[in-house]
């Protein structure tokens, strides 16, 4: 099954059915995304799927060949949002974090606060109260 | 527990005449968004084993009008029904109700053909499409045919649909009134509905409720007491008989009879 | 150089939450790991007559309570609680037996059957006969006072369960070592899990407990993961090779830990003017199964139950009561978010009797340095109940609000609460929590096993301890928590880590100071080496408390908070969405205040949760509604605008003059949600305030 996987053509041999999740965390090790709720509820395991984001526990591997898949691995350790998210406290503990910014990944520059809030309303925090998040997220803008 | 993968046996068709012959021949589950399919597959509430994976069917995809009619192809996901000018101009409602289902990320995955053929009381889309007299069309080797949404559903999460047949598309005809939608969920996002109504104000005013039933519900003697020209109030009254919610985890009886009552004189005050 | 104390300085945590590379448990790699798998009883109440493991399946490692080396004892206050059940099950889910393989799918086909006697469970505590703990306290004389009152105002609040839903569910590793073992998992105290494991192996064995980077804790990973950590130790000494127990969110929400249900009844004697001379309040608790932490939680929620207010009369009886439920424990706020519920809807409510405002009933009678709280503890000038409810009343015009929104379907409410920092009483001398500096080449090293859950421990205690040391704060480094290489700081909890720990930090860092005389650290480390100063946790002197009769200095200090929210109801469908919130709170002096900010929007958030979305449906003594779709918590569009005040009154005994901070945020939101639906006119008296309820409200 070949799909890109951040930029990279990615070969991988799993059972089609396989969630996309765990091919990413297993047999790509990359464990940035995260298992929160294996049921679609809370965006911990958000990544982009063609530039979407969406769900990977919810994803059957089978269904990712030929596109292409970005995780937070893909962000390299460099990226604006990144560095605002831990300047600005939008991450506490971190595990909702890499779903939080790849949600946050396709705003628009211009997005209105109610538009960030519509664009992460499919992902849980339990830490910050999603204030700081929304901070970081402006704060990244002006970088 | 989650589900192990390796008893699970998945075939992709390439084209719909494939995925189609699939179906005929073998028994197999057609997924689609698979938003729900997991989480089935998880809680023992989903038994069949062997699938097909339609999502790559693009001839299913694309949002046209023919006909007079909103023609949205079955693998229209909810963010293409957000975005699309020809639905927001025809059946706004519809927008409304994708907006609030579940959140972006199954937004960009779920679609109108599964969250039909899904068969839960309490789809979001499905009053929408009830109230606006849709008509679901089916396709099989060799063979199409239409249903009236309203003709479809026969009992919970059972219908007419063969285990050999897709969705293919949804057909609307004009909607002639003012649309009006409300869903009721448990929180402001990501919810799933308590009661989720869908109106068209007009000399025939239709009304829709789900997750009050073990199907959607057409109430169809509360459509006709208004346009009798009956109160509010006694309209509501037939309402409380057309429907039969139920106590879960999520709701009471007693609050979503109140509720779909309330909605409906919402719907008829808002859209007077 | 910039002092850091004080200021927002880059975080110990570095930016691998932000990049994917934070390992948290789960994240973890180890050679030939096993997967683990709890096997968990299906009644509520009964005897296990017989366990059968189907089949034959190689490589499957099965585990019961006779592979217990040590105790089957979960070690915690009471002894009461196995690690597997041995034959009387007492609560739905009780681990019974554990397996592990290889292959998860192997592992998840397995199939156990176990045969029960059934019993006849109980599920009401009202019913229970089961004391946990019983606690008196008593001021005055509450009945001649009631009896000369003007008015007697009685009533009775509920609060139901409410799950932690950290976003990283329970997951540990453990790793047979040597001739030990090494633990490793998302906890909040490494030192309880190597106390309960030494029950379970021998106090000789070599156990090593480390805390990886944690998702969230809330209280949740402060007891259980010494539970889910046994099952995980015995089933990698009976492979020989690790073994990995990550509970999936339905586990997690049925099995482990959730907020103890209360039951608070309120007869309280007011006079015409105002004044409150008497308040009888009975606490009822709902601890389930076992004790586990029941005791201080009852402590807590009795000694806060009067409220931030004066009154010379005062009784506090409360009792914890067993039921056939899964056991609860702590969940930030400990007791006191549940007794402030029903005293701040109780104050409304008698203001309502005395045709009074009661904005200035709680103006008269909210504590004053001078002033006594129930246990008989004399508030000094730390005390701010008149300061933050001033300033909320001021800021939000909160009477002008009130007056504009009467007749309308939106609503403003208010609550006035404070939170003891620490635990109670002698708590903290007992806990004998120690913490170290190890000079390095560089700087220093922090040991302690406080953990980071995400509220910023590292981070705080390098500040406190840079500045301390006059040292720049680059140069402080902070151990990962591992039970054998630093010190035991106590647990993490009780709003501590900072007010204690840190203090404790900040008196290691003046004597560090004191033996490097002039020379830098890097200096005298390449002069004469390294070397630790360890010091332990000394109660200021002032302190007084009576275990038995629950008088005096209940804690050191008490942060304050004043909530003011205002809220719309949809008249159709009763939905009440809260519109805007104002925290104004005070806990001495924010060491980092972005991260003190952090730590109200995130409490307020959860006490917004608990106030109207988040309703635990119990059925034959389990959680029903097991998943995150069907339980709820705040999305980003449940959550209002939040403006937070924090205000400045400093604890002499606290490190650099800080309170703790951590709990006293969810004690606040839920009552002033209730508090302006009452407004509306709804006589609402429980929590979650869900529109089912509200409904029913309406209709009486």
């Amino acid at each position: 099954m070949r799909f890109t996987l951040n930029g990279v053509a990615t070969d991988v041999d799993a059972h089609s059915m396989s969630r996309l999740l765990d091919v990413v965390r297993e047999q790509c090790a990359l464990t940035g995304t995260k298992e929160g709720c294996g049921e679609g509820e809370c965006g911990a395991c958000t990544v982009l799927i063609d530039g979407d984001p969406v769900c990977s526990c919810l994803v059957p591997l089978a269904q990712v060949e030929g596109a292409d898949v970005e995780t937070i691995e893909g962000l390299g350790g460099d990226h604006p949002l990144q560095h605002a998210f831990m300047s600005e406290v939008g991450a506490q503990c971190g595990i909702c974090t890499p779903g939080m910014i790849m949600a946050a990944l396709p705003l628009a520059p211009n997005a209105t606060l109610d538009e960030i809030k519509v664009a992460l309303s499919g992902n849980l925090c339990r830490c910050t109260g999603y204030a700081a998040i929304y901070r970081a997220i402006m704060k990244a803008r002006q970088t | 527990m989650r589900t192990g993968v390796s008893s699970l046996d998945l075939r992709r068709a390439s084209a719909l005449d494939d995925a189609l012959r699939m179906l005929s021949e073998e028994a197999r589950t057609p997924i689609a968004g698979a938003t729900d399919l997991y989480v089935a597959l998880n809680f023992g509430t989903l038994a069949p084993r062997r699938f097909v994976d339609i999502w790559g069917l693009d001839a299913l995809r694309g949002i046209s009008v023919r006909d007079d009619m909103l023609v949205l192809g079955g693998l229209t996901t909810y963010t293409a029904i957000i975005r699309s000018p020809l639905v927001a101009a025809r059946l706004p409602m519809l927008i409304d109700a994708s907006r609030q289902v579940g959140g972006p990320q199954i937004q960009n995955r779920g679609t109108i053909a599964g969250n039909i053929a899904n068969g839960s009381p309490a789809a979001d889309s499905v009053p929408v499409l009830a109230a606006a007299d849709a008509i679901i069309v089916l396709r099989s080797v060799g063979s199409e045919r239409r249903v009236p949404i309203t003709q479809f559903y026969t009992a919970y999460r059972a219908s007419v649909m063969r285990a050999d047949e897709l969705i293919v598309a949804v057909e609307v005809p004009r909607v002639d009134g003012r649309q009006w939608f409300r869903k009721v969920g448990t929180r402001a996002a990501q919810a799933i509905s308590k009661v989720v109504v869908a109106g068209v104000r007009a000399p025939a005013p239709r009304f829709a409720v789900g997750s009050v039933a073990p199907t959607v519900v057409r109430a169809y003697a509360t459509e006709r007491a208004l346009a009798a020209g009956a109160s509010i109030e006694q309209a509501a009254m037939t309402l409380g008989r057309e429907i039969a919610p139920i106590d879960d985890v999520r709701s009471s009886a007693v609050y979503r009879n109140r509720v779909a009552e309330r909605l409906l004189r919402r719907f008829w005050i808002e859209t007077s | 150089m910039m002092p850091a104390v004080g200021s927002n300085v880059p975080r110990k945590d570095g930016i691998g939450k932000a990049t994917g590379h934070a390992r948290y448990a789960d994240d973890l790699v180890f050679a030939g790991m096993l997967h683990g798998r709890t096997i968990r009883s299906t009644i509520p109440r009964g005897r296990v007559r017989s366990v059968r493991v189907v089949g034959e399946t190689p490589g499957l490692i099965v585990v019961d309570y006779r592979d217990v080396p040590g105790r089957n004892v979960c070690d915690l206050i009471e002894q009461d609680q196995p690690f597997l059940v041995e034959r009387d099950v007492r609560h739905l889910a009780e681990p019974i037996l554990l397996l592990a393989h290889e292959d998860r799918e192997v592992l998840g086909a397995v199939r156990v059957d176990i045969d029960y006697e059934e019993l006849a469970p109980v599920f009401d505590p009202e019913r229970s006969e089961g004391v946990l703990k019983a606690i008196d306290i008593v001021k005055g004389d509450v009945e001649s006072a009631l009896a000369d009152a003007d008015f007697i105002v009685e009533g009775t609040y509920r609060t139901g369960h409410q799950e932690h839903v950290y976003i990283e569910p329970n997951v540990v590793v453990a790793m047979p070592e040597e001739d030990g073992i090494a633990v490793f998992g998302s906890l909040q105290c490494p030192f309880y899990v190597l106390k309960a494991l030494k029950s379970l192996l021998g106090a000789s064995a070599h156990i090593r407990v480390v805390q990886t980077e944690t998702g969230g804790g809330f209280g949740g990973k402060e007891e259980y993961p010494s539970m889910i950590a046994g099952h995980a130790t015995l089933l990698a000494l009976k492979a020989g090779r690790p073994v990995k127990i990550l509970y999936d969110r339905v586990e997690d929400m049925v099995a482990t830990t959730k907020r103890h249900p209360s039951i608070v009844r309120h007869r309280t004697g007011v006079m015409r003017d105002g004044r409150i001379v008497a308040m009888d309040v009975d606490v009822l608790l709902d601890g389930g199964a076992y004790s586990t932490l029941s005791p201080v939680v009852l402590s807590r929620g009795c000694i806060h139950a009067a409220g931030a207010y004066r009154c010379e009369n005062t009784r506090i009886r409360g009792r914890a009561m067993a039921t056939n439920t899964p056991p609860n424990g702590a969940f930030r706020g400990f007791g006191a978010p549940q007794t402030q519920f029903a005293v701040e809807v109780h104050i409304e409510r008698i203001a309502e009797e005395l045709g009074m405002d009661p904005v200035t009933l709680r103006e008269q009678n909210a504590l004053r340095p001078g002033d006594t709280t129930a246990t008989g503890q004399v508030m000094g000038v730390d005390c701010s109940a008149r300061m933050v409810l001033d300033e909320a009343v001021r800021r939000t015009d909160f009477r002008k609000k009130r007056d504009e929104f009467a007749g309308t379907n939106r609503a403003i409410g208010l609550a006035l609460f404070f939170h003891g920092a620490g635990f109670t009483g002698s708590g903290e001398r007992h806990l004998n929590s120690k913490a170290r500096l190890d000079l390095t080449e560089r700087g220093v090293r922090i040991a302690v096993g406080s953990t980071e859950i995400g509220q910023g421990t590292r981070t705080m205690h390098a500040q406190i301890v840079a500045d301390a040391l006059g040292i720049s704060y680059e140069d402080v480094e902070v151990a990962q928590p591992d039970t054998t290489l630093v010190a035991d700081s106590g647990p993490t909890v009780a709003s501590r880590t900072c007010m204690v720990v840190g203090k404790i930090l900040e008196e290691c860092a003046l004597e560090m100071r004191r033996r490097l005389g002039d020379l830098t650290p890097a200096a005298y480390h390449a002069r004469h080496g390294a070397f630790s100063v360890l010091r332990k946790y000394e109660p200021p002197d002032w302190i007084q408390w009576d275990d038995h009769t629950y008088h005096r200095d209940a804690y050191a200090t008490y942060a304050w908070g004043c909530d003011v929210v205002e809220i719309e109801m949809d008249p159709d469908t009763f939905e009440v969405r809260p519109v805007k919130l104002t925290a104004v709170q005070e806990f001495g002096r924010p060491i980092h205040p972005a991260l003190a900010r952090g730590q109200i929007e995130g409490g307020t958030a959860q006490g917004l949760g608990y106030a109207l979305l988040e309703h635990v449906v119990m059925r034959n003594g389990g959680m029903a509604n097991a998943q995150l779709t069907n339980y709820i918590i705040p999305t980003t569009l449940d959550t209002p605008e939040l403006d937070i005040v924090m205000l400045e009154n400093p604890y002499v005994g606290g490190p650099f003059g800080a309170k703790g901070l951590g709990e006293l945020p969810v004690d606040g939101p839920a009552p002033a949600v209730v508090n302006a639906i009452r407004y509306l006119g709804l006589d609402v008296r429980e929590i979650p305030a869900i529109p089912e309820h509200l409904v029913a409200c309406a209709s009486r």
